[in-house]
């Protein structure tokens, strides 16, 4: 998918993240802080990167503000910022295709 | 990933609590209360503009969570606006047991809905059928209409009345015995009995008045529905207590079954249980009793 | 060295008779001698004992560079003492290298922060910290390491002459002009001032520091006025906002009460929830809702609880006065309703640190305790329970009396969700171990129950209540799975803080963390 206009999802509630993309330049740009960063960090960067794989996201500058989100869900945040991103939030999406 | 088993159309349903789709803090693991249903909502806790972003929640958590024995059931937003579809597929393709259709009004609704399910349950490979429905009936149409939405899809396992809504129509408000509703909850358990389906009354609001909460459960429970819709863990328990069956009709509804059972071996199909005459019309609610003492914790024989 | 609970602890900390941990009443027997304090005498009366300025205060006492500063904890985080005091010793007298000696330490003393940074302040010893002070110290920048010792530990190294205090300062709500300390009648109240009156007793310098200054004799006094050398009155010792909650208020979080539930439940099932019980519970959410549950068990089988202890809050007076408890005594008092009610309500009465839980002492009252309900951040496998480090490996807590009701009590029992956020509370290895695992016997979680193997008892109590209960390795691995397994902290050598056991053994060490960067 092609990050066409900044967009974000989200909320910075304990247990959710914040996650916001906008147009990048070529390469994917992470910037990460979370509430949990020593134990968790890694395993953090790792869903959203698969996340954006399976989305088909190379070029995005991305920002997560992670209060502690399991997995499940930083990845419908980073699913839900980039479908946004490109109006295509609302219907049709692909459930069980690249959203899984 | 946490596959589910086919939803059951007629289980317990003593407790069905909503839950914010929209808050991970709460969905995560709602079923820890103990509640036997679990109402996500995609509706009026979901502000509108987050829609979508709820739905992104939701599928996730249907796809990860282990909710165990929980019923997991979504409910979806109005036919009138542009969401429905959507949450149908999201519901779905998630794998909920069952969706509970807002402000249902006539069997055309249920048809509606039940159209759309069956669409996404070819698109995304869900076994045909396996979805259940349910109907929040909101409005004096809805519950003049109550049988033929009862009665509309093999689908449907029951229905419930949502008290804000109705009472708006209704131009009335809250009162401590019920009088409010009086009409219409005995009119929408006619129809539920009727057409053989459950049926659960509205979320009482006032989470200080726990005396007003108790009138309102016992009254339920003498009215004889099967459950109620609730808006938190704490109101859980007074429901499980009172909806459980006495000691007294415990004993009784397994001497009943008992003797049934040994009677009808030996070929006799009317026999006395303490004085009283007994035939195969007195099983079915013995057994429900049964049933009933058991996942209340209060009954370990094996009769059911 | 490894001690009982698997820890490593350097050897270079292991001098002077230092032991590490070998398993709780390890002490037992054993003889102390205690300290003696070197104290002024004052023969000739006086009429008063003000002096303007805590300047003046610490020049009358010999305040000299090197010396070692006590202070209690009962304004918490309202306390100005703390800052004050060491603002007149640091930038009035000059004086540095100096160690702060405190039953606790919080977010009030953030600009300590800064002098340890300076290299002004060289020690730490509390039970304690939290806020940019724990954050300094665990970035490595306080010369030596902390020591943090339980509510019981503190008087134990007091009184054993480990901590020698130099001067004590006493921030006392009310006094009179020659230093009889009470906790109420100003306008910083704290009600009972149980951890200033060991400290009072052993060191060589006593200086009170008050905002409201009453006739003499101000009676019945916390700490009295033969143990002060100075009374210096301030414009405010502290902020009453901050020093007492209106009231304590019980939790209505439905996870708390579910969990506050279970330990009513676990607690009714077991032989020593008969007439006269003893009691203490914490005042986390669960933990103080357990009281609300205990009482309905009580009513149902018609006893009464003999006595409680601990730090106090508003629903334990409400038992008190109701009649379901004996008697109620009071090392520190959390909200207005404590603080109102100590020394006046009949049967609830003050009690010092020592008389509370030190283990070396000749029975506190933690070694009569049936029951005590505590929190945790984290609890291991092994039921060894952190308090103090977060999931950063920063100190960011405080042990306060835990370890000492645990080691003390019948039955212990912590309650914690089993995650918060994306932290799981149940895990493999705790970061700190604060209460060793021989100690606590129940946790309660909002997913399940379990219970200490080392009590095949509890387990048999719970068996005949029909109380459901499943392993601790069961616990950690539903929170594993839920949250995804942790990875390890990164740590250097450096220690920077020294865990000691209630009993002064070494139970663990905190060490300086590696800044985290995710390549």
């Amino acid at each position: 998918m092609i990050i066409s206009k900044p967009a974000i999802a989200g909320t910075v509630e304990s247990s959710d993240a914040l996650v916001s993309v906008e147009p990048g330049d070529g390469k994917i740009e992470l910037t990460l802080t979370s509430s949990v960063m020593n134990q968790y960090g890694r395993q953090i960067r790792e869903t959203v990167m698969e996340t954006l794989k399976r989305l088909d996201v190379d070029s995005v500058k991305i920002n997560v503000v992670d209060k502690g989100a399991l997995d499940c869900t930083l990845k419908a945040r980073v699913e839900c910022a980039v479908f946004r991103s490109c109006d295509a939030s609302e219907k049709d999406i692909p459930w069980g295709g690249v959203i899984q | 990933m946490i596959p589910r088993p086919k939803p059951e159309r007629f289980r317990l349903r003593r407790t069905m609590m909503f839950m914010n789709a929209q808050k991970p803090g709460l969905i995560k693991d709602a079923y820890i209360y103990g509640c036997d249903s679990i109402m996500l909502d995609l509706e009026d806790a979901v502000a509108e503009n987050q829609k979508d972003a709820a739905r992104f929640s939701l599928y996730h958590a249907l796809k990860t969570i282990d909710y165990g024995d929980t019923e997991v059931i979504v409910r979806i937003n109005g036919l009138d606006t542009p969401h429905w579809q959507e949450d149908i597929r999201v519901c779905v393709a998630g794998g909920a047991d069952g969706i509970r259709i807002a402000k249902c009004e006539s069997a055309q609704d249920v048809h509606t809905v039940e159209a759309a399910v069956e669409a996404a349950e070819k698109e995304f490979g869900v076994e045909v059928g396996r979805t259940l429905l349910m109907a929040a009936l909101e409005s004096p149409k809805g519950i003049l209409n109550a049988y033929e939405i009862c009665t509309a899809s093999e689908r449907m396992f029951g229905v419930a009345i949502s008290g804000g809504d109705f009472r708006k129509c209704m131009q009335t408000k809250p009162q401590p015995d019920g009088v409010d509703m009086l009409v219409a909850r005995g009119q929408m358990l006619i129809a539920a009995r009727a057409a053989g389906v459950q049926c659960f009354d509205t979320v009482f609001t006032n989470l200080d008045d726990m005396e007003g909460y108790e009138a309102e459960v016992r009254q339920n429970k003498a009215m004889g529905f099967d459950g109620k819709s609730l808006i938190n863990p704490k109101q859980i328990r007074l429901v499980h207590e009172l909806f459980a069956p006495t000691e007294k009709e415990i004993l009784q509804a397994e001497k009943i079954v008992r003797a049934y059972r040994e009677q009808s071996a030996a070929g006799v199909g009317v026999f006395t249980v303490d004085g009283k005459m007994i035939d195969i019309a007195f099983i079915p609610g013995a057994e429900r009793t049964l049933k009933l003492a058991r996942a209340c914790g209060l009954y370990e024989g094996d009769l059911v | 060295m490894k001690n009982y609970v698997g820890r490593d602890i350097p050897d270079f900390l292991l001098v002077n008779g230092k032991e590490v941990y070998q398993g709780k009443n390890y002490m037992d027997g054993k003889y102390l001698k205690k300290a003696s304090p070197c104290t002024r005498r004052f023969e000739k009366p006086q009429e008063s004992k003000i002096v303007p300025t805590l300047a003046d205060a610490l020049r009358q006492c010999g305040a000299k560079s090197g010396m070692t500063f006590s202070f209690h904890h009962h304004l918490r985080d309202g306390d100005f003492v703390v800052n004050m005091v060491m603002k007149a010793a640091i930038e009035e007298l000059g004086l540095d290298n100096l160690t702060i000696a405190a039953s606790s330490l919080g977010a009030a003393h953030d600009p300590i922060a800064d002098y340890i940074e300076q290299g002004k302040v060289v020690g730490i010893q509390t039970s304690g910290i939290r806020g940019r002070m724990g954050e300094v110290v665990s970035a490595g920048k306080l010369k030596t390491p902390a020591i943090i010792r339980s509510h019981g530990g503190r008087p134990r190294a007091i009184e054993g002459g480990e901590v020698h205090i130099d001067i004590a300062f006493i921030a006392a709500p009310t006094s009179d002009c020659v230093g009889n300390c009470r906790g109420i009648g100003g306008k910083s109240n704290c009600g009972s001032m149980g951890y200033a009156m060991t400290d009072a007793k052993y060191a060589d310098h006593v200086v009170v520091v008050t905002d409201c200054l009453v006739d003499f004799p101000n009676m019945p006094a916390s700490v009295e006025a033969i143990d002060v050398d100075a009374v210096v009155m301030v414009d405010s010792i502290g902020n009453p906002k901050k020093i007492a909650s209106a009231a304590a208020r019980i939790s209505q979080n439905p996870r708390d009460l579910m969990m506050a539930e279970n330990v009513a439940k676990v607690i009714a099932s077991t032989p020593y929830f008969k007439d006269g019980f003893s009691f203490q519970t914490g005042v986390g959410g669960p933990s103080l809702a357990a009281n609300l549950f205990l009482e309905k068990y009580m009513d149902e089988r018609n006893i009464k609880m003999g006595w409680a202890i601990g730090g106090i809050c508003g629903p334990m007076v409400e038992l008190l006065k109701k009649g379901k408890v004996g008697k109620v005594i009071d090392v520190q008092d959390f909200d207005l309703d404590a603080v109102n009610s100590i020394n006046r309500t009949p049967n609830h009465f003050e009690m010092s640190a020592s008389q509370y839980a030190n283990p070396a002492n000749k029975g506190a009252f933690v070694n009569k305790l049936d029951f005590v309900v505590l929190a945790a951040l984290e609890i291991d496998t092994g039921f060894n329970v952190n308090v103090l480090t977060g999931s950063d490996g920063v100190l960011r807590g405080a042990p306060g009396g835990h370890p000492d009701t645990a080691a003390g009590s019948k039955c212990c029992i912590i309650v914690t969700p089993l995650t918060r956020g994306r932290m799981a509370t149940v895990c493999e290895h705790v970061v700190t171990v604060t209460t060793p695992g021989d100690c606590v016997d129940v946790l309660v979680t909002d997913y399940g129950i379990a219970v200490n193997p080392l009590r095949p008892d509890l387990i048999e109590c719970l068996d005949n209540a029909g109380i459901p209960h499943v392993s601790i390795e069961w616990l950690k691995d539903k929170a594993y799975s839920l949250v995804g397994r942790p990875d390890e902290l990164q740590w250097e050598d450096k220690v920077v803080a020294v865990l000691e056991a209630r009993d002064g053994t070494i139970l663990d060490v905190v060490r300086k963390i590696k800044p985290f960067t995710l390549e």
